[in-house]
């Protein structure tokens, strides 16, 4: 177990030094597949899937949120099938639970045990999301991580933050940019970052051509 | 998968509610910070396998119900520049105990 790259197995170990859990990793990777447990082929499929999920499949379902008040209700009263109605696989999550921001309400998202987050809706979660600095800091002195974020909610804001902290994933539903009234849902898409998805940035601004 | 479990949730929407102060070895997924405070039933998510077993390769049952419970920044953090705040875990059951005047519901 200490020797890593072992030619023999069949595929290449990256050369550079390893951490302890690194070599763990790649440990009982080999051993799982030694042992006829999982193939290559799974895991690379598996890779494959946790890259194609991404923010696109969150911006999506709030670009038709914004453009269609029903959608919205749906996606509020039951997000699983709304994202189903899209085309967007959200079964892997345990509950699902949309969080509408309005003018006096703002919601913001952390896991302060871990990193849980919507996989499905928003891809692997971004690396200061799983630091211990914003899951520390969202809680005690949310306004302050928002206006590192660049956003001031104003005193008659109230400010939510959600510790996914159990089998709950959420994601937060932006307010519409002002001046997008005429704006096609793909390009409305275009606007939802994945920050404002978390709950910790706006949506891009509406720029006039 | 697993039995089916029914078993009615002790609190609802409103009820308040103080965090239990328990520590012991073990996958529990009720953060420091929130232990011992007290709050509000914002939401009643139903009923869920039991991590603290999960984690352990056992069956997570019997399920337990999971809720929002929603906490005013000031009430967790004793000091808040926005008192109107909130904080708001997800927190199974028999973490939480009845509690009457403490947390303030908005």
């Amino acid at each position: 177990m200490n020797e890593v790259a072992n030619p023999e197995h069949g595929h290449d170990h990256p050369k550079h030094e390893l951490s302890h859990y690194a070599k763990r990793i790649y440990a009982i990777r080999d051993l799982l597949i030694e042992k006829g447990v999982i193939t290559e082929k799974d895991i690379q499929c598996q890779i494959e899937y946790q890259e194609a999920r991404s923010p696109a499949n969150g911006a999506q379902l709030v670009a038709r949120a914004w453009v269609d008040p029903e959608f919205k209700a749906r996606l509020i009263a039951d997000p699983k099938s709304a994202c189903a109605e899209l085309g967007i696989d959200a079964s892997a999550i345990n509950e699902f639970v949309v969080l509408e921001n309005t003018e006096q309400l703002r919601h913001m998202v952390v896991c302060t045990l871990c990193s849980c987050y919507p996989r499905p809706i928003l891809g692997r979660p971004p690396d200061w999301y799983k630091s211990f600095n914003y899951r520390q800091r969202a809680v005690v002195d949310p306004r302050g991580v928002m206006r590192e974020f660049g956003l001031n909610p104003g005193d008659d804001v109230e400010v939510r933050v959600h510790d996914s902290t159990a089998d709950i994933r959420y994601l937060v539903l932006p307010l519409r940019p002002k001046g997008t009234e005429n704006w096609s849902e793909a390009d409305l898409a275009k606007l939802v970052t994945r920050d404002s998805l978390i709950g910790v940035m706006d949506p891009l601004d509406a720029i006039s051509e | 998968m697993g039995r089916a479990v029914n078993s009615p949730s002790k609190f609802k929407p409103g009820d308040r509610v103080t965090v239990k102060f328990e520590d012991r070895p073990g996958h529990l997924r009720t953060p420091w910070y929130i232990r011992g405070k007290s709050g509000w039933i914002e939401r009643v998510y139903g009923q869920f396998r039991n991590p603290e077993s999960l984690a352990f390769g056992r069956d997570g049952l019997p399920k337990k119900t999971l809720y929002l419970v929603a906490f005013n920044q000031s009430d967790v953090w004793g000091r808040t520049s926005e008192p109107k705040d909130k904080v708001l875990v997800d927190i199974y059951e028999h973490w939480l105990e009845s509690s009457v005047g403490e947390g303030t519901s908005s």
